[in-house]
């Protein structure tokens, strides 16, 4: 009993210490190098965000890469650290956002897909003055309410996204509307902007479910959106909600009766349902099949090499957002996040960051880009195997916005 | 209203049978050997995964086979391994162990699949819904409830009909006694826990029918087992079918009225349980006190 | 453990809290690594009042962790109270609502006992997601941080400051732990323990065991809830994650991981689990793997936890 009781806790120490051993030791990772301009990119690697997670990542470390070609941010190597916020816990994105920060010393912060994070990390960038971009997260408080003079963002806001679609979907399928809409903020305000979208071109809406987030099953809304007899049913779920209640509806054969659309659409989720569920009309914040676009090509091919699929907008979330980083450095000619900052209002994307047919900047006072959206039908399979979205059209980010009062962003600069 | 009231319930009924299957699994584990197996979810996942990536060798029916068996073997491997040792412990050690244990086979699934949902392509006429009129009675719908009834009709023949399934019931009341009459209880718990397993990843196959195949997807469905198990009763498994029945037909009833509350509501049906009868409809006193 | 080695002990935690932000640097932390070590250590700590010391294993911990939280985040946001009155009242609704659980759940034991508290932990984190006007929803209590404590002639600025948050964090734990030990030590604690070894003994005995239990309850969530407290101020934001049961179970291995029946120990274990998480999740993405196994290894080779382990005999 004794021996084998000795062998066993020495077989788990050693095994314990072995394992240990593959880590470098903490005191290697101070000896970064010291010369390079650090990027810190506080994204969810693990849990439901973990794909788009993973996509914005790549952009970023493909941004870097090119910017590196080129020669660094104001000659000096860029370098891309990488923390892993979870999908949800907000003292870990927190925590690793002051790890940045404080322990990296850092001088961009990059992040949150999970609107959330993006604020309680807004809220630690503001506080300590670092130039701070946000990549995928959709809360509109990001650039509305709660907007920063440091904290600038990528993707679109719900009224904009809206603003889109709603145009195409009362023209050709009808004035009533059924919603159903995650339960948390990002659903709120996507549905309030379809709502008041669709009432200004004559539409109505019959009836809403609100729907836990992480919902597995969507036959009880469904059927009493089915019920409600409506012209169109409004799916502003994301993510795994998408695929669920898309596939579900599918199985149901509601397509048949009744139009199924939505706003915000991704390719992950489209790549995650079975052919016969890709279906709908969808507005995509970036698509990778733009014909006659210059440098989408390029951008398409070496994104290609990294994951071996077509780029999806989360790819060009990360690719501008650290695009953006070199060139405020590049205009300020400085990294003080002030003067950065102040660069960046009203600054314009080269077009072979921009990617897509219409201009993309930054509008000043709210610091929110205006790219470009595209709406469309969602296909089982386009000319290519990855062209699960056919366009039917763009339009600009900036004619689909509201005002800078309407967002509620009051921007005050420190002194 | 009727009309949409009787849908529901019907449908919910449908849901509550497929968590009905999950917590079957979990309650048969329990019952037998006393491990709360908080890595059910992840087995339910593998046996997803297994599937999605047999169906282009052997098709789907094949998959629906070989796909259970292959996790159930895991489960025997897992349970020789790691579980066996914590038998006759506190209840707390399963708890945690599982509970790694389930971060790493969503780690696991993570790292050999992808975080991105996979498409998981079911034969095109069972997604076709069979009337106009009953539009939620999918082809895939009956096709679960009918996995479900012959998986639980299964189960429960092979527990009263063969001497495998006496000796799990013996055990189930008194396991020191079975020992005694000369029962490989080693072996017994053994297979129980794969039959149990082997449950859970007939779950993941249908799951993934019905759901995005993704790493999280075992962890959004595990609650929902545990709560159908105290509802309907610990010790009885035909309380879990019943508690997995009553907590689909709660959710789909809810969902009609105030749909923000269709997952809250089975915890506050756990926790009245609870409070008012802790032994579950079904079940017997003193159970895992 | 002798007195005079358990002095020693004391002292050098005692000496290594005190000096923590300046050695954690050196090591390749941070100073709000360190408050976060000494956060959860509280909570781990306090939870272990109730497992490690009563025998009851609560697995719903989390939502008086988080009611703590969202108390103090809404003293401030909403009532505009300074740090140490939002404290004060993110315990007072925390231990409320425990006592008033705890009277209803008492009688249980086991599993439902746990099974019970993870119920009512989900129902909180309902109400968290859905009162979105007063809470936040989803998105979180933004919009507010911690402020600098005035002391009359002079000013702690534990919002500019992080090692004075450090210090301050410190202060409050000293006192928790404190009157936590001096609880264990008076014949109360010494009725747990006696609960702990053989409940149908000590009810034999004529202690009242049910009552014993509810105070062990109370006591363990009043002082989850100032860790919960300490958290929010310390990211300056709550969100409803904080209730869940996740959380829950990373306070349960955090107390097994470090001894479960040493008074140190879920200290110990949260060191290192907080800074195992934070260190190995930098380096890969598999992080979640290798919290798993420390779960499975804990469990299988050292039950008794790092302390139970270093006093000798690492079988359960």
């Amino acid at each position: 009993m004794c021996a084998s009781f000795v062998t066993r806790r020495a077989v788990v120490k050693g095994g314990l210490a072995a394992a240990a051993a593959q880590f470098p030791r903490p005191f290697v990772v101070t000896a970064r190098a010291a010369d390079t301009v650090k990027i810190g990119l506080d994204n969810p690697l693990t849990g439901t965000y973990a794909a788009p997670g993973k996509n914005e990542l790549i952009g970023c470390q493909l941004a870097l890469d090119e910017i590196n070609a080129k020669g660094g941010v104001l000659g000096r190597m860029a370098e891309l650290i990488s923390e892993d916020s979870t999908s949800g816990d907000a003292g870990t994105a927190v925590q690793k956002a002051r790890k940045l920060i404080d322990g990296d010393h850092v001088d961009f912060l990059l992040g949150n897909v999970n609107s959330a994070l993006s604020l309680a990390m807004a809220q630690v960038s503001n506080e300590k003055g670092i130039l701070h971009i946000v990549p995928g997260g959709h809360t509109d408080a990001v650039t509305g309410a709660s907007c920063h003079w440091n904290v600038f963002r990528v993707c679109n806001m719900t009224q904009m996204e809206a603003n889109a679609v709603a145009a195409s979907l009362v023209k050709e399928y009808g004035k009533n509307f059924y919603y159903i809409t995650p339960d948390y903020a990002f659903g709120h305000t996507l549905e309030d902007g379809m709502v008041r979208a669709i009432k200004a071109l004559g539409g109505t809406r019959v009836g809403g479910d609100l729907t836990p987030l992480g919902s597995t099953d969507f036959s009880a809304v469904l059927i009493k959106a089915q019920a409600a007899n409506p012209d169109v049913i409004v799916f502003l779920t994301q993510g795994e909600d998408m695929i669920n209640a898309l596939k579900q509806a599918v199985q149901f054969g509601l397509q048949d009766r009744i139009h199924l659309a939505g706003a915000q659409q991704e390719l992950e989720p489209l790549e995650g349902l079975p052919p016969e569920a890709r279906i709908g009309t969808w507005v995509m914040e970036w698509y990778w099949n733009q014909p006659g676009v210059p440098h989408v090509d390029a951008f398409v091919d070496a994104i290609k090499k990294r994951t071996g699929r077509v780029p999806t907008a989360r790819n060009w979330f990360g690719y501008v957002s650290g695009w953006t980083c070199a060139l405020a450095a590049a205009k300020a000619n400085s990294l003080k996040a002030v003067d950065m900052a102040k660069a960046l209002q009203d600054f314009h994307l080269p077009p072979e960051i921009a990617l897509g047919p219409n201009p993309a900047f930054y509008r000043a006072g709210q610091n929110q880009l205006m790219a470009t959206l595209f709406v469309g039908n969602a296909q089982a399979k386009g000319e290519a195997d990855d062209d699960l979205f056919k366009v039917t059209k763009t339009v600009a980010g900036a004619d689909a916005a509201g005002t800078v009062e309407d967002s509620g962003c009051k921007m005050t600069w420190p002194a | 209203m009727t009309q949409l009231l009787l849908f529901n319930v019907f449908n919910g009924l449908i849901v509550g049978a497929f968590y009905a299957l999950m917590a079957l699994g979990l309650s048969l584990i329990l019952n037998l050997s006393g491990i709360i197996n908080f890595a059910h979810g992840g087995f339910l996942a593998l046996g997803a995964y297994l599937a999605y990536t047999l169906i282009p060798w052997i098709g789907f029916w094949g998959a629906l086979i070989v796909a259970p068996l292959l996790t159930a073997a895991l489960g025997l491997v897992v349970e020789r391994v790691l579980i066996r040792p914590l038998y006759g412990g506190d209840p707390l050690y399963s708890l945690l162990l599982t509970f790694g244990l389930a971060y790493i086979f969503e780690d696991l699934s993570r790292l050999v699949w992808g975080a991105q949902g996979l498409p998981f392509a079911v034969p095109r006429w069972l997604t076709t819904p069979l009337s106009s009129q009953f539009f939620f009675l999918t082809g895939y719908r009956l096709f679960m409830i009918a996995i479900v009834a012959v998986a639980v009709g299964g189960l429960f023949a092979i527990l009263g009909y063969t001497r495998l399934g006496m000796r799990i019931r013996a055990g189930t009341r008194d396991l020191d006694t079975v020992a005694t009459l000369g029962v490989n209880t080693r072996l017994l718990r053994s297979l129980n826990f794969g039959l149990g397993i082997y449950i859970a990843g007939l779950a993941g196959v249908l799951a993934a029918g019905l759901l995005g195949l993704s790493p999280t997807i075992g962890s959004s469905l595990i609650m929902p087992s545990f709560v159908a198990i105290i509802v309907g009763g610990l010790g009885s498994l035909l309380g879990t079918l019943l508690g997995g029945l009553l907590i689909g037909v709660a959710s789909g009833l809810t969902a009609v009225f105030l749909p923000a509350a269709q997952e809250a509501i089975i915890y506050v049906m756990m926790g009245l349980v609870l409070l008012a009868r802790p032994r579950g409809l079904l079940g017997e006193e003193g159970r895992l006190h | 453990m002798t007195p005079a080695a358990r002095r020693i002990v004391d002292l050098a935690v005692w000496a290594a809290l005190a000096t923590m932000p300046f050695w954690m640097a050196a090591i390749g932390g941070y100073t709000e690594l360190a408050t976060r070590i000494v956060v959860m250590g509280l909570a781990a700590m306090a939870l272990n009042f109730l497992l490690g010391f009563t025998g009851v294993l609560s697995f719903g911990h989390a939502a008086y962790f988080g009611l703590g939280a969202y108390g103090a985040a809404m003293g401030i946001k909403y009532l505009g109270l300074g740090t140490l009155p939002a404290l004060a009242l993110s315990v007072v609704v925390a231990t409320l609502a425990a006592a008033l659980i705890g009277a209803l759940i008492v009688r249980r034991r086991g599993v439902y006992f746990a099974m019970v508290t993870i119920a009512f932990g989900q129902v909180f984190y309902f109400i968290a997601f859905r009162w979105n006007s007063v809470t936040g929803g989803d998105d979180g209590l933004t919009g507010w941080h911690r402020l600098p404590i005035d002391f009359g002639r002079a000013t702690l600025d534990i919002y500019g400051n992080d090692r004075a948050f450090y210090y301050f964090a410190l202060a409050i734990f000293a006192l928790s732990v404190g009157a936590m030990a001096l609880l264990l030590n008076a014949p109360f604690g010494r009725t747990l323990l006696a609960i702990r070894e053989n409940e149908r003994r000590a009810r034999f005995l004529g202690l009242p065991v049910e009552r014993h239990i509810w105070l062990s309850f109370v006591v363990s969530c009043f002082f989850v809830s100032v860790a919960g407290g300490l958290f929010a101020l310390l990211n300056n934001f709550t969100d409803p994650r904080a209730l869940r049961f996740d959380l829950s179970g990373n306070l349960v291995i955090m107390a097994v991981l470090g001894g479960m029946r040493a008074f140190w120990g879920p200290l110990i274990g949260a060191a290192v689990f907080v800074a195992l998480q934070d260190y190995v999740s930098s380096h890969t993405e598999n992080w979640m793997s290798v919290i798993g196994l420390v779960f499975v290894l804990v469990v299988r080779f050292f039950p008794r936890g790092v302390l139970g382990a270093l006093r000798g005999g690492a079988a359960a």
